[in-house]
């Protein structure tokens, strides 16, 4: 397969995140271009949850700054990123649980609502008509993850699996153009993790969407990733494709356990 | 015979859909859940498509004769291609779209295919993976688009782009298909359908028009099938029942068949579309009642009661009311106030509310299973028939149904009963040829003409056939008392708890049991009373799941201990399997038949042990996971000795 990336996208200078005297991150940069899978790995505690935040507006660094599309931002905010076609997943999912699947996916399209709470009570005309085109999208999204057994099912009461991959339909009904996502894998099979590979690519490969994941699974992250940062105690300690990574000293000295 | 407007006699496929068309256009012919929404495709636009279709097949230079492999779940263009090839005087083969690729090459190889239609991306790769021994093909086509972007191979196509290209050239040679329709006789092959393979390598059945419309018209007049109808479609379109309930009856009566949105929506979908005309497989049945009676057990109180109290009204008096049998009034009263409060309510979540004829098939249905959906008020029937004779041999008339027999001779069809008990039938629905194999079909032919089925069965004093065994399944035991093992694994495979049984006993001394739980059952039955286990194999090999299934062993050898020249068959060893037999491990066939001299190959060691009386035995197997990787499952399995019953002789 044939891959071809844009200009870059995002991209992170010198950013640098603290709580009190704990340096979450230390002097980070590094780009995402556009139409790529891009990986952020790294051990337990080495900032990766803490770069997609910052990502996406939830924590602001003290220093640095993010350039998404040649627009500079020193503050994003969580509303900024949405607005900007960025959306997420959670390490551990944000649905509501009491909802229906589709009510779910029709809520990920929020931001895409323009009418308002009056004529969305009264479902009158353009508000009817608005509602059935996201309907279609939701739909969509329901068949390209293969949910629509599940389609009126509470998300409570849906397997953890099956819930990651309504999450990952939460997203992607916003029709982003950068996806995050937190650890997609993680509790899951091998079967459960085989589909959500398979997804990943498929949204990236049909949708075009630019990819940003954390994920501990090694083998899936040298699998499916273009290039690859590797975070250690919040500083960055490689970047590139999986293979010179794989091969990086530090790398692997950071993923054996050797002292520092 | 009816004819065509043209003059032309309603007697192949093609000719009814144009007659469909013409009549009632605008009337639904498909439907299928497509993005949450039910899609209609009216008689015209169906007629239109599959000319679309068949033109651009004669563009791409399909010949008469030629054969196409159709693979896929039930979908409307699946359907449509059949009779655009039967346009053509091709001959569809629909294939068992969960077969793995080494499968399928067998059947593809044999038909010598030149086009195949797959549904997905997932089935042109089982193609691609085969495609070095397939030096025949030459077009591949697929219906749904989804990641087929990067399938650049020539030889692959969209099956839009060729109904595009169809309906250019039908543009161009406006009359070359219909004079291929006119060019299409009765007796010409209109399906070939390959059997399942319990025995040897599967052999191509060649069935024509004629006896699918024979079959067909037969099958619709004996139940008032009419246009209104409708049936979901969602078993494999490789069976032959599939074949004549939603392509030959739907063509011949003109209902509309409906296809689910996906294998896993088949329920919710049913209960959406409420079909009038139903046919499962007995597991079907069993499961949906398994399903209801695990819910009932979650119930409130009050709920639980009624529906014991009703059920037991039904039991006492639904069967009867549903054959028009006389019934005592108060019981009339109580099942009317039932059907308000149980029965209708059950219906609808079963998606049965509007049935009017359900069929099973396919393996013994169970008594209390069969009873249970009569007595509220479905009328489930039974039917007996094989792909060689297009699923129609036998059915049951309204009002005389019975759960151990499958009826009476279909219009049209001879049956009687050879000299050693084998079931031989005549009659317009019999196969033309097995395809390329005149051996096999002088074998299954006999000199009167008719075919020999395999199986024993005898007729009842009101000439119902009643169906024992496989012919040459049957045998002696060691002492020469007859031995039926299907007879008594069905027997088995009634209680909920058991999902498979395989018996062995031919000239042994005794019979033994190797027995599948049905992790459902038994998994719901162990956490209400507590018992943790970790899977199936943890599960099967409890002591308390042991006695479970032996007292239901014990059951059975109490009730052929009645069943004179079978009591001695009662089971006197048995032992629970680690691993559920799998068709994937060529256990079962795709149909979910035992194939039991593999079985017994396999788990030879365990068999030695039930014989030489051992209390327990070290087993280690192969296992195929779904995606094809492979593991080892071992356990020590114990073997039990369950009750027989002395069998007291009288002095001749």
């Amino acid at each position: 397969m044939s891959r071809e990336f844009g200009d870059a996208i995002l991209d992170l200078r010198h950013v640098s995140l603290a709580f009190g005297g704990v340096k979450a991150l230390t002097d980070i940069s590094f780009d995402v271009r556009e139409h790529e899978i891009r990986a952020i790995i790294g051990p337990n505690g080495a900032g990766k949850s803490s770069m997609l935040n910052v990502i996406n507006g939830v924590y602001r660094p003290q220093q640095g700054e993010i350039i998404l599309r040649g627009q500079r931002f020193t503050r994003m905010s969580p509303y900024k990123a949405a607005r900007a076609g960025i959306s997420r997943t959670f390490q551990n999912i944000a649905l509501f649980k009491g909802m229906s699947v589709i009510d779910n996916l029709m809520a990920g399209r929020n931001l895409k609502i323009r009418s308002n709470l009056l004529q969305q009570a009264f479902w009158w005309g353009p508000a009817r008509r608005e509602e059935l085109a996201h309907r279609a999208k939701v739909e969509e999204v329901i068949d390209f993850l293969e949910i629509q057994h599940i389609r009126r099912t509470p998300v409570g009461r849906l397997p953890y699996g099956l819930q990651k991959r309504v999450d990952l339909g939460r997203a992607l009904a916003m029709e982003p153009n950068i996806l995050l996502l937190d650890e997609p894998m993680a509790g899951m099979n091998v079967e459960e993790k085989q589909d959500m590979c398979r997804f990943i690519l498929d949204v990236n490969d049909q949708f075009g969407t630019t990819i940003v994941l954390i994920e501990h699974d090694m083998g899936v992250v040298m699998d499916i990733s273009d290039r690859v940062v590797v975070l250690d105690y919040g500083r960055k300690i490689g970047d590139g494709i999986p293979d010179d990574v794989r091969a990086n000293p530090d790398v692997i000295s950071a993923y054996l356990g050797a002292s520092h | 015979m009816p004819e065509l407007a043209s003059g032309q006699a309603l007697d192949t496929f093609p000719r009814l859909l144009v007659e469909h068309a013409r009549v009632r256009g605008g009337k639904p012919a498909m439907r299928e859940k497509d993005r949450g929404i039910w899609q209609c495709w009216t008689w015209a636009e169906v007629a239109e498509e599959v000319r679309a279709l068949a033109s651009g097949l004669a563009e791409m230079g399909f010949r008469r004769g030629d054969n196409l492999a159709i693979v896929g779940d039930n979908r409307p263009r699946m359907y449509m291609m059949m009779t655009a090839v039967q346009c053509l005087g091709g001959v569809p083969v629909p294939l068992y779209q969960d077969a793995v690729a080494s499968e399928m090459l067998f059947a593809l190889l044999d038909a010598e295919v030149r086009f195949i239609f797959v549904e997905d991306q997932e089935q042109v790769d089982k193609v691609l993976e085969i495609r070095e021994q397939l030096p025949l093909l030459e077009h591949l086509f697929y219906d749904d688009a989804r990641g087929m972007r990067h399938y650049t191979l020539p030889y692959i196509h969209d099956i839009r782009e060729l109904m595009a290209m169809g309906r250019i050239h039908d543009r161009n040679h406006p009359d070359l298909l219909d004079g291929e329709v006119a060019a299409g006789a009765a007796d010409d092959v209109s399906v070939m359908l390959y059997t399942s393979g319990t025995t040897g390598k599967p052999k191509g059945v060649r069935l024509t028009h004629a006896a699918f419309i024979s079959a067909a018209r037969g099958g619709a007049a004996f139940d008032h099938l009419g246009a209104d109808d409708d049936i979901l479609s969602y078993l494999p379109m490789a069976w032959v029942g599939d074949h004549l309930f939603s392509f030959a009856q739907a063509m011949v009566a003109g209902f509309t068949i409906n296809c689910p949105e996906s294998a896993e929506t088949v329920m919710n979908d049913l209960r959406e579309i409420g079909p009038t005309y139903y046919f499962a497989p007995p597991r079907v049945f069993e499961n949906l009642l398994t399903q209801v009676m695990i819910r009932m057990e979650d119930a409130s109180r009050l709920k639980q009661r009624m529906f014991h109290f009703f059920m037991a009204v039904a039991r006492r008096s639904g069967a009867e009311i549903l054959d028009r049998k006389p019934v005592a009034p108060l019981d009339r009263v109580l099942y009317a106030l039932g059907d308000m409060l149980v029965y209708g309510p059950l219906k609808n979540v079963l998606g049965m509310s509007r049935i009017r004829v359900a069929y099973t098939a396919g393996a013994a249905i169970g008594p209390d299973l069969f009873r249970f959906y009569r007595s509220i008020g479905i009328n489930l029937k039974q039917l007996y028939g094989q792909t060689e004779t297009c699923a129609y041999v036998c059915l049951q008339p309204d009002g005389q149904i019975r759960f151990d027999s499958v009826g009476k001779p279909a219009p049209g069809v001879e049956v009687k009963i050879a000299d050693n008990g084998e079931i031989l039938v005549r009659g317009p629905m019999l196969l033309k040829e097995y395809y390329k194999r005149p051996d096999a079909m002088a074998e299954a032919i006999n000199a009167d003409g008719y075919f020999m089925t395999g199986d024993a069965g005898l007729f009842d004093a009101d000439g119902h056939l009643k169906i024992i065994d496989r012919a040459k399944d049957v045998g002696k035991l060691a002492n020469g008392a007859m031995y039926a093992p299907n007879y008594i694994e069905n027997k088995l495979k009634f209680f909920p708890h058991i999902k498979e049984a395989v018996v062995f006993g031919d000239r042994r001394e005794m019979v033994c049991a190797f027995i599948n739980i049905d992790i459902g059952a038994v998994g719901n039955w162990a956490e209400r009373r507590g018992l943790a286990y970790s899977g199936y194999t943890d599960l099967a090999a409890k002591a308390e799941v042991y006695g479970l299934i032996q007292e239901c062993i014990e059951k059975v050898n109490a009730e052929l201990l009645g069943e004179g020249p079978l009591a001695d068959s009662q089971v006197h060893r048995f032992l629970i399997l680690h691993k559920e037999l799998d068709p994937d491990d060529d256990e079962l066939t795709r149909t979910r038949k035992v194939r039991r001299n593999f079985v017994a190959e396999k788990y030879a060691p365990l068999i030695d042990a039930l014989y030489s009386g051992r209390s327990s035995q070290y087993i280690e197997t192969a296992v195929k996971f779904e995606d094809g990787r492979q593991g080892k499952v071992a356990a020590e399995l114990a073997i039990r000795e369950p009750k027989t019953f002395p069998i007291v002789r009288r002095a001749a």
